[in-house]
């Protein structure tokens, strides 16, 4: 029987069954629309509340700063227009600053934004991806109105210090959003220890549905609508609720809450099995990404002189699911703008693969990559007209 | 799946890869910013009645499923063909062949088809022939793209070394 291996959470993670169980009823039992006056309607805003109070929980904020979307990308794109918008309202000065390795939906909505007359500054990063809070306070003008990180990368899994940004933008007076799809649910964060006034987080990267996600939006920080009309979510996020998918994020939540730890450290032993495999048996191999402030989940490899579109199918032929920062992948034909931040030259970066692991990744799995990747790996060196006289 | 059977067909088990030493012809297409680079080396021979042949093929190719997989096609398709046959094959006989690839990635698709009109060219070139015309052409509609690549790649290269030096 052909084996069939998911090593690609970080696109996507499948429905914990106890998600699916606890979101069931409000199909077709409890459907009301929130907004209704009548008991099904009652029902179904009871359980967004209590939903929008367990997710609340998980980042340590108030329920009431957490706007509920449609996706991370929604959440990305209320926080910066949404901000920047506010400002602009009030008459106030439009810089933003944000990194040179954030998700398209961020880097697209600060491009967005130039075009209506905004100022970004896009921050580098080091070798390892990561943003230095110094660089940070350097951007920072008068006139700066949002600095937007990501918090830990979805290519590489770089977490970023984001403790020490948020620092320096208290220290300034600049709203600091960071965007934590990623991380939110696999690692802990906490709105109030750390002084984050907006974060997106999404559910379907945490074994919760497609279709929920949400912003966390500090009390008292001044943010403009992009969906107008009946009100909801407190005039922020007009849309008829979605509660089924809002009830399974929430449930998605409560299990991370609980098995964050146990799940991480178990993870991170699988992880670094296959990143220490990897290295080992193939040449001409190098980890992207930081070596340990890194997602318990995520490792991301380039190989010299072959192609990862190629790897990917060759991979997927084999039955294990991989991702590819290659151009060949993209809708552009350019390779991942991340892993150019790094440094990485074009053909590293069209070399790349990313194996991210989850709740249902065995070691007989990790074995089973280990065992097969070399010989994809070779037999495409063995096609590639690089191999040994093109050195990196 | 992705890909057409033919296409899954040449990736997973290509025809012809590997290098001619002293190679007959040489031809080179593709860039690495796309990510796509194949070198052709042909071997070129008499057949009985002294006409010229292409008598072997290799290839070597960087790139995606598409690239490699044409790249083997076009040589089994070239292969024992006379010289005047293969300079005719064009880039739609190899979309014929294929069938349907997704739109993005009709360009790498084609770069086999640039890769052996420059092998050819190259061959006639250190023979001191005449070019025929629409060789020629080809010739310097490649040269004119990689040149074009070239000046968009040097942008690049110098925003890479600027993040080196960090």
């Amino acid at each position: 029987m052909k084996q069939k291996i998911y090593l690609d959470y970080a696109a996507t993670t499948p429905v914990d069954p106890r998600v699916l169980r606890a979101m069931l009823p409000y199909f077709s039992e409890k459907f009301g629309n929130t907004m209704s006056l009548h008991s099904f309607g009652q029902e179904a805003k009871q359980a967004l509340e209590e939903s929008r109070g367990e997710i609340a929980d998980l980042m340590g904020a108030k329920p009431n700063e957490i706007i509920f979307t449609s996706s991370a990308t929604e959440s990305n794109n209320l926080a910066l227009k949404g901000i920047a918008l506010a400002r602009r309202s009030l008459g106030g000065g439009g810089h933003i600053i944000i990194s040179s390795i954030e998700h398209p939906c961020i880097m697209e909505s600060a491009k967005w934004l130039e075009a209506q007359g905004f100022e970004v500054t896009r921050i580098k990063v080091d070798k390892y991806g990561q943003i230095s809070p110094a660089d940070i306070e350097k951007a920072i003008r008068r006139d700066t109105i949002l600095v937007s990180t990501i918090h830990a990368s979805n290519e590489m899994g770089t977490i970023q210090p984001i403790e020490e940004i948020g620092r320096v933008c208290k220290g300034k007076g600049v709203y600091f959003h960071t965007d934590a799809a990623q991380s939110f649910g696999k690692i802990p964060i906490n709105v109030n220890k750390i002084n984050i006034d907006l974060l997106s987080a999404s559910s379907h990267k945490m074994y919760g549905p497609k279709g929920a996600a949400c912003l966390f939006v500090r009390e008292g920080t001044k943010i403009e609508p992009l969906l107008h009309g009946g009100g909801h979510e407190a005039g922020l996020r007009s849309s008829t609720i979605n509660v089924p998918a809002i009830v399974g994020f929430a449930k998605a939540c409560k299990i991370c809450e609980k098995e964050m730890i146990n799940e991480s450290q178990r993870l991170i032993k699988l992880r670094d099995k296959l990143i220490k495999g990897i290295l080992g048996k193939i040449k001409d191999a190098r980890l992207n990404g930081h070596p340990k402030k890194r997602l318990p989940n995520n490792s991301n490899f380039s190989f010299s002189f072959i192609e990862g579109e190629s790897l990917v199918i060759q991979l997927d032929l084999l039955g294990v699911a991989a991702s590819t920062g290659s151009a060949c992948s993209s809708a552009k034909l350019e390779p991942s703008h991340v892993l150019l931040a790094i440094g990485l030259k074009h053909e590293q970066a069209h070399g790349s693969l990313r194996l991210t692991l989850g709740r249902w990744t065995k070691e007989s799995e990790i074995n089973y990559v280990l065992r097969v990747l070399p010989g994809v790996i070779k037999k495409l060196r063995e096609v590639s007209p690089f191999k040994k006289s093109f050195k990196f | 799946m992705l890909y057409s059977k033919e296409i899954m067909r040449h990736f997973t088990h290509p025809q012809n890869a590997g290098r001619i030493k002293n190679p007959s012809g040489l031809g080179k297409a593709g860039n690495l910013v796309c990510g796509d680079i194949m070198y052709l080396y042909l071997k070129i021979g008499k057949n009985k009645k002294g006409e010229e042949v292409i008598k072997d093929v290799k290839f070597e190719t960087f790139g995606c499923v598409v690239a490699i997989a044409n790249t083997s096609l076009l040589t089994t398709m070239v292969k024992g063909k006379t010289l005047g046959k293969a300079m005719k094959i064009t880039k739609e006989d190899l979309i014929k062949k294929f069938g349907k690839v997704p739109p993005i990635k009709i360009h790498c698709s084609l770069l086999a088809a640039d890769a052996l009109s420059e092998a050819i060219y190259d061959y006639m070139m250190k023979k001191n022939r005449e070019i025929p015309k629409e060789l020629l052409e080809r010739h310097q509609r490649i040269e004119k793209e990689k040149k074009e690549l070239e000046h968009r790649h040097a942008e690049l290269v110098e925003l890479e070394e600027e993040i080196h030096k960090k």
